[in-house]
């Protein structure tokens, strides 16, 4: 019997070439963290990424892995799973790599719901171009391209995934293993296409930009942990949540004790409502908290690959052992003697 | 003796030389190429060789009556050695005013017309553009003329099945296809039968359609015809014993791809995203799931090479499909698949370009995207299928070369490859070499970077097999190790060794033979792709004459044979017909410094017998 793997089983011999005081560093060894305890052995594991800083990732996993070209990795992981729908697969991609010149691939990957972890390191800016704005930086960014602040406006991944028919959707934090872990273990578990945002510092191009979640201090008033079950609760002493208006069907932030407010009143977090969950991903920055945690998880289809082998075997069984002499022979055939 | 009968006269003496040419041709709604297939499937039952060029319209259904609606279906059969649809139409079938002026230049003088007189209403003729009706007019004096109302000959067929007038009309195409079928003497079984398996849910337009056939049939038999109708017949052809089907190059190329598949004792995953002309092999890929052929439709042309590339990564062999603009968006994974050194199919089936072009003719043009079509310094085999047959044989190669060089392979087929059909002599597949692919499983001493040394392939190590794990990737990989390598002289490397595994392959090839002729001589007429046909008819006249001229095929485009040079410098001239402007031509110029003349062809049509013939002659003559 071997003895059980640790962290330092999924290092590689390659010098990790990110920025000091990257965001990806704090991510990398939560993963390598849980990959021993995943139940997956490290040979059927495999990590594809694009192109980006988030895609060198691959070469610091001491599994398989492959780093592809800019926006594909969903694709490339497609075609790995349909060949060996076994392995365990898992996309590292970033926010211009996924969201922008991948963007296709992204939502049919999830509509499709191909047995994967997509894992999405949202830094809101391109990093290894050297800091131009990205399809989720905030309007009014100033980057080389939008030296006068950028226009268009960002879009919401997690709101993305929902739209396009993702079957589990979670947001955490790069440096917070104790929220990142669980949430990556539960995307692990889930059958299909599980797409997990990750709010990741830049240091060097977008430095701070989620302090305003990530802040010890202000997090309790900031942030909005969701858990399945329990009431959507925030502040220092979870005095405020989040209500339903059933008169505008948009959600508020109330507080308890205020206003004849209970808890009663107080929505509880549902992963199966995906009305819901595209409401929570569409809350006004500032206004509200950032929810985090499980947004949206629905049990209710089988992944594509296991759909693709199910209607194979079906087909099989119907026509029988399969011979090359025998399709070369179907259709009309003559003899000339 | 009038003109018209010496004309007649000699064009029953030609189809003893030539066979016969029969097109039909119609709306795109008529059903043309049902009608095509079923003569084609008849033809091929009776024993005669023969080659069939559908050409339709990319519009779907266009307004009725229009030219640019005009379907057409041409098969030559004959008693020998068929391997072009045939230069000029010996029958014409035309079902409307437009079918009939866009069909008649290729008409041979004293060919045969049947028309639909019904269809010859004033409205579209003048949509055909007629300001008389040439039915009357005396402008179609040059032929045989049999007007016959279709539309109303078939109604009556039809009535008993009690069909509405529109599902009644329909049955026109089946009507023709019984009378065409009287006029060779072709059984009309195999139709009646397809038609029975077709419609096994509506018996009743089952039945009306064998109606239809059986009253055609019936009119030849027993309607008064003018003189001389019965003039074709066509001797069953001298052909080598066997067991024989017909086949597209579509088909025999998806046939071909599984039997590659079993060869290298891999399973395949062929991912695509519809294109015309190219859509057949995924249509007929997904329908044999018997197999260990997994398919895919992809969102777009870069995520089915993509799927393909992380299928080859996971130890399945990827094979993407498409025409020119999709195969242009493939461009960056397939450099991808150069750069990781995976085996890779892609198939290529050409069209009339650039952008959407043409996208239902067929063209030549994307030799130079082929070789040449990608960043940096990328090369890899480009292989061409010259027959719809050969479609088959040039699939197997590429599943061997892209398997056992570590590669991607691109698989030249076109428009007119894909659509067109010849007979099949069915091979023994058990008679086939396997070429089985060993993915690597020992640890000791294993890096990503190991080469095979005699190919020179990279070690092809799946995700699964436990103490391989390693890393790939698109950033530079060091020669040793595999590890990313920004290193100069690394880099130099590593892109030296990539050409040479490519260059290396001339030595795995057969050399180039000459398909017909001398080894030298004063001319060498060399083609690739579908050209085979008409550059192999022109060549066996010349010769026929007494001509010094051999021709040379190329299925290895890239790279060549390694005796292709010393054979093409063993002739005085060396005539390259291509439908493109000269890419081969150009290769052959600046790889050999060799003089070789083009003869080029950029209408979206093969290439006609008498135009290679001509251009033979030509050269021949500029000695």
């Amino acid at each position: 019997m071997n003895a059980p793997l640790t962290l330092k089983d999924y290092e590689t011999d390659q010098e990790v070439r990110w920025c000091p005081g990257c965001g990806d560093y704090a991510i990398l060894k939560t993963i390598q963290k849980y990959m021993p305890t995943s139940g997956i052995s490290k040979e059927n594991t495999v990590f594809v990424s694009g192109i980006g800083c988030s895609s060198r990732f691959p070469y610091y996993m001491n599994t398989y892995g492959f780093h592809t070209i800019h926006g594909r990795a969903p694709s490339i992981a497609t075609g790995v799973k349909l060949a060996n729908p076994e392995l365990d697969v898992w996309v590292i991609t970033g926010d211009g790599d996924g969201f922008s010149i991948g963007g296709n691939h992204m939502i049919h990957v999830l509509r499709r719901n191909v047995d994967l972890q997509i894992i999405l390191f949202n830094n809101e800016i391109y990093g290894l171009t050297k800091g131009q704005y990205s399809p989720t930086s905030k309007v009014g960014t100033r980057s080389p391209s939008t030296p006068d602040g950028s226009i268009d406006a960002p879009l919401d991944p997690c709101s993305f995934a929902i739209g396009a028919g993702a079957q589990f959707v979670a947001r955490s934090i790069d440096t917070e293993a104790k929220h990142l872990t669980p949430i990556l273990e539960r995307a692990h578990q889930h059958r299909g296409a599980s797409f997990v945002e990750i709010y990741q510092n830049c240091p060097v191009y977008n430095d701070g930009n989620f302090d305003y979640v990530k802040d010890k201090k202000t997090a309790a008033d900031s942030r909005l942990v969701l858990e399945h079950g329990k009431p959507m609760l925030f502040g220092a002493d979870n005095q405020k949540g989040i209500r339903l208006n059933l008169n505008t069907l948009a959600l508020e932030v109330v507080t308890l004790g205020e206003d004849g407010v209970t808890e009663a009143d107080i929505l509880v977090h549902d992963e199966g409502n995906k009305v819901i969950a595209q409401m929570l991903t569409g809350l006004e920055s500032g206004k509200f908290p950032e929810p985090i945690g499980v947004l949206y998880c629905a049990e209710t289809r089988k992944a594509y690959t296991e759909e693709v082998y199910d209607q194979r075997i079906a087909v099989r069984e119907a026509r029988g052992p399969a011979n090359v002499n025998d399709l070369l022979r179907s259709g009309h055939t003559w003899t000339v003697s | 003796m009038s003109v018209v009968e010496d004309m007649r006269s000699q064009a029953e003496e030609a189809k003893v030389l030539d066979g016969v040419v029969v097109r039909f041709a119609g709306d795109s709604g008529d059903g043309m190429q049902l009608t095509g297939n079923n003569f084609t499937e008849a033809t091929a039952l009776y024993g005669n060789d023969l080659a069939t060029f559908p050409d339709f319209p990319a519009e779907i259904r266009a307004p009725a009556g229009a030219t640019f609606g005009v379907s057409a279906f041409q098969i030559y059969f004959g008693a020998d050695d068929v391997t072009t649809p045939g230069d000029a139409t010996d029958v014409l079938v035309a079902m409307n005013p437009a079918a009939l002026t866009t069909n008649l230049k290729d008409l041979v003088d004293g060919g045969l017309i049947i028309v639909d007189t019904d269809a010859f209403t004033d409205k579209n003729l003048v949509r055909a553009g007629y300001t008389a009706n040439p039915l009357d007019d005396g402008s179609l004096d040059n032929y045989r003329v049999l007007p016959i109302d279709i539309t109303k000959q078939v109604l009556e067929a039809v009535k008993p099945y009690g069909l509405s007038h529109k599902f009644g009309v329909r049955c026109k195409n089946m009507w023709t296809l019984g009378l065409t079928m009287w006029l060779f003497d072709r059984s009309r079984d195999a139709a009646i039968a397809g038609l029975k398996k077709k419609f096994a849910k509506a018996p009743d337009i089952a039945d009306a359609n064998i109606a239809a056939i059986n009253a055609g049939h019936a009119y030849g038999e027993t309607a008064e015809l003018p003189t001389g109708i019965e003039v074709y017949k066509v001797p069953r052809a001298n052909v080598e014993p066997g067991l024989y089907r017909n086949t597209t190059g579509s088909e025999a190329l998806s046939y071909g791809l599984v039997a590659g598949g079993q060869l290298a004792e891999l399973p395949i995953v062929f991912a695509s995203y519809p294109i015309t002309p190219a859509s057949a092999l995924l249509h007929t890929l997904s329908g044999l799931k018997q197999f260990d052929v997994v398919t895919f439709q992809a969102e777009d042309e870069i995520a089915a090479a993509c799927a393909a590339i992380g299928a080859s990564f996971a130890g399945s062999l990827g094979v993407t499909s498409s025409s020119g603009p999709g195969i242009a968006l493939k461009a960056e994974a397939i450099s991808l698949a150069c750069a990781t050194e995976l085996p890779l199919v892609v198939v290529n089936t050409q069209r009339g370009g650039p952008s959407t072009g043409l996208p239902t003719k067929t063209e030549q043009s994307d030799l130079n995207q082929s070789i040449y079509g990608r960043h940096g310094d990328t090369p890899m085999p480009v292989i061409a299928s010259s027959t719809p047959t050969d479609c088959f044989d040039v699939a197997i190669e590429a599943v061997r070369l892209a398997t056992q060089f570590s590669t991607p392979v691109l698989l030249l087929s076109d428009g007119y490859l894909a659509n067109a059909s010849e007979p099949w002599k069915v091979p023994d597949f058990d008679e086939y070499e396997h070429f089985p692919v060993k993915h690597e499983t020992n640890p000791e001493g294993f890096s990503p970077a190991n080469r095979n040394p005699e190919t020179l392939a990279r070690v092809w190590a799946k995700p699964g097999t436990p103490g391989l794990e390693h890393r790939i990737g698109g950033i530079e990989r060091d020669f040793v190790t595999g590890d990313i390598s920004y290193e100069p002289a690394n880099h130099h490397k590593m892109t030296m060794i990539r050409k040479q595994k490519i260059d290396g392959i001339a030595k795995f090839i057969p050399d180039q033979k000459v398909d017909q002729g001398n080894d030298t001589g004063k001319l060498a007429v060399v083609g690739w792709g579908s050209t085979y046909g008409a550059i192999h008819q022109a060549v066996k006249r010349a010769r026929a004459e007494g001509k010094d001229v051999s021709h040379i095929h190329i299925r290895y485009m890239w790279p060549m044979p390694a005796n292709l040079e010393a054979l093409l410098k063993g002739f005085e001239k060396v005539l390259i017909p291509e439908m493109n402007t000269g890419q081969l031509v150009n290769v052959i110029r600046a790889k050999f410094l060799i003089d070789a003349k083009a003869l080029n062809k950029i209408s979206g049509q093969p290439f006609k017998i008498r135009e290679i013939e001509a251009e033979i002659k030509a050269q021949l003559e500029g000695n």
